[in-house]
């Protein structure tokens, strides 16, 4: 008996339900589109995060990630891991490195930016950049087999010309003693030109009357990258500083697995590398996602954090 | 008169400076030429230091292109970088399209779900449980699908199509073009620039391939450059006594290296302009 009523009142006015239905029609081209990427995203970006509960389980191969038993306690994989002589190894070494990095990774390319900026000569300019930008592209094999011929211990142009002036030669790359200089050196080596781009953009950002009015005060060079260079490139790089702040667990897997020797693994072995070799090698799954979780969480709040700071600071600055 | 020598000082620093840097990222680099390119006991000879080898020998080389599996290897990465680079940028563009469109419904959904996993993820284990559950171990699809869309080349993307032209789009609307024809035809042929920064960040990682290949491919007929030059690279991590004689001497390394690394290196200087386009527009995302 309502039945008629109802039709009526939708047939006056369509209801919400219809208005949504109609509107995502309009735009079904579009969706069609995003398909593929969105199925894509779910597949290999969201299930592994649904998976990741198997930090929380006892997995086994045969059972799968749904079927395996839950773990009791459920935080018994990161008790083992806190409890474990690894733990503190992992962690020092991976705030080290990264710290390492951070300050030298910083530093430099700012000072390539400021030399590039003050270059009058333009064939100069580019072609300096053109050779600095390159090592960006090279693969961590690549610098490997670079570091390899100068570095080995047999046969690196470095220790030929020490045993030469009667010296003995040095195993840089296998000495715990000389291996994080060699991770932090390799990268700034990688970096520095790439580095140096978004810093000189910034840099050619600056009003160009500031730099005449100096002139006309009869500043120096050197003032003017002090007192207007350096001012007016300030907040990218707090900006900068602040945002790798928040990647503070991403000592860099990619380079420190490729280069890396079971004889440095007390001053290199990172997070990444651990999880990798515990859970691929090893076949420790749950343990190993488990320190994975702990580093991707804490990552994660790391990133907010820092990316809260940096809006803060944005505010203050512009 | 003081300031003009003063001025002339500092420009000199400045051009000894740089051509100091320019040098230490070349040299390197040349120094693997010269060595992959001179006969071994002439190395051994010069104490090494042959940045500009007497005698020339281009043997490493004809070993490696036809006695070792780098031919095999060159099959492998080419085949994922043509191959990778174009699922790449399809899915890539039929994404950002579009989320370039602000009126789009659940526009904001589906870009929370995009950047959040810049921010998070579940890690390399669960990441190979996935692939492994896809049936994708030891097969070139293990390459090339797991990374098929990175979300920053989206983020880029999407930015310069918002900044198209509007108008063109209501007209070719008007005119009844379908979306699909608006985006081959219309949104395409304007965003050359992107497209070719774009497909030439994931071309340089395909080309670098490395770490999906360790983790998914056992099979060693499927294994790329960069895991096999790793593989010579390694044999040298041996002791000392027969360093010698020992087959893959350095010059083969080097060889093996330079061969890796030289497509790269060639085509990057007509390239480098869109590279650093790329950086600057992905700052000013970040």
């Amino acid at each position: 008996m309502q039945t008629p009523g109802l039709a009526d009142a939708s047939s006056l006015q369509p209801s919400r339900w219809q208005t949504t239905a109609k509107t995502l029609w309009r735009f079904r081209a579009f969706y069609l589109m995003l398909l593929p990427g969105i199925v894509y995203f779910v597949i290999f970006r969201y299930f592994p995060m649904y998976g990741v509960i198997i930090a929380f389980k006892d997995f086994a191969i045969m059972e799968g990630i749904t079927g395996s038993p839950w773990i009791n306690p459920w935080y018994k994989h990161f008790q083992d891991f806190y409890q474990s002589p690894y733990f503190g190894q992992l962690m020092t070494n991976t705030l080290l490195i990264s710290l390492y990095k951070l300050v030298w990774g910083t530093l430099p390319p700012i000072l390539l930016a400021l030399l590039l900026n003050e270059c009058r000569l333009r064939w100069l300019k580019s072609f300096v950049q053109t050779l600095t930008y390159m090592p960006h592209f090279l693969s961590w094999v690549i610098i490997f087999g670079i570091l390899l011929s100068l570095f080995s211990q047999n046969g690196g142009l470095i220790n030929r010309w020490i045993v030469e002036s009667g010296g003995s030669s040095i195993p840089f790359l296998t000495s715990t003693d000389y291996f994080r200089s060699i991770l932090v050196g390799s990268e700034v080596w990688q970096n520095l030109g790439w580095g140096a781009i978004i810093y000189l953009a910034a840099m050619s950002g600056i009003d160009p009357t500031l730099y005449e009015a100096a002139k006309v005060d009869g500043a120096t060079r050197l003032r003017m990258i002090w007192h207007i260079t350096l001012p007016g490139i300030r907040s990218i790089i707090i900006l900068l500083f602040i945002l790798k702040l928040g990647h503070l667990l991403d000592a860099g897997f990619d380079q420190i697995y490729i280069l890396y020797n079971i004889q440095v693994y007390p001053v290199a072995d990172i997070l990444d590398t651990w999880v990798y070799r515990t859970g691929l090698q090893q076949m420790n799954f749950s343990l190993a996602s488990a320190v994975g979780l702990f580093k991707s969480s804490i990552g994660l709040l790391l990133v907010l954090g820092a990316n809260g700071l940096a809006k803060r600071w944005g505010e203050g600055i512009w | 008169m003081v300031r003009g020598l003063d001025d002339k000082l500092f420009n000199t620093f400045v051009y000894i400076i740089l051509g100091l840097c320019g040098l230490a990222a070349v040299l390197p680099i040349l120094y693997v030429v010269s060595v992959s390119i001179t006969p071994f006991g002439e190395v051994l000879r010069n104490g090494g230091f042959i940045l500009f080898p007497r005698e020339i020998t281009f043997s490493a080389y004809k070993t490696l292109l036809t006695e070792s599996n780098i031919p095999r290897a060159f099959q492998v990465t080419i085949f994922i970088t043509v191959v990778g680079t174009a699922v790449n940028l399809v899915l890539t563009a039929l994404m950002a399209y579009p989320l370039s469109r602000k009126n789009l419904p659940g526009r904001h959904l589906f870009l929370l779900m995009i950047v959040f996993t810049l921010l998070f993820s579940g890690g390399i284990i669960p990441t190979y449980l996935i692939v492994k559950s896809m049936g994708l171990l030891d097969s070139v699809w293990a390459m090339i699908l797991p990374n098929a869309v990175w979300s920053f080349n989206v983020l880029i993307m999407k930015s310069f199509f918002e900044g198209l032209p509007e108008e063109l789009f209501e007209s070719a609307r008007m005119d009844g073009a379908k979306e699909f024809r608006i985006l081959l035809q219309i949104v395409t042929p304007l965003s050359v620039p992107v497209l070719l920064t774009v497909g030439l960040f994931y071309l340089v990682g395909h080309w670098n391939e490395f770490f999906q290949a360790i983790f998914y491919v056992t099979d060693r007929t499927l294994f790329p450059l960069q895991v096999v030059v790793r593989e010579i690279l390694m044999q040298s991590q041996q002791p000392l006594e027969n360093a010698e004689n020992m087959m893959p001497t350095q010059t083969m390394q080097m060889a093996s290296v330079m061969l890796a690394s030289l497509p790269v290196i060639v085509i990057y200087p007509f390239l480098q302009k869109h590279f650093t386009k790329g950086m600057l527009l992905g700052s000013i995302k970040g």
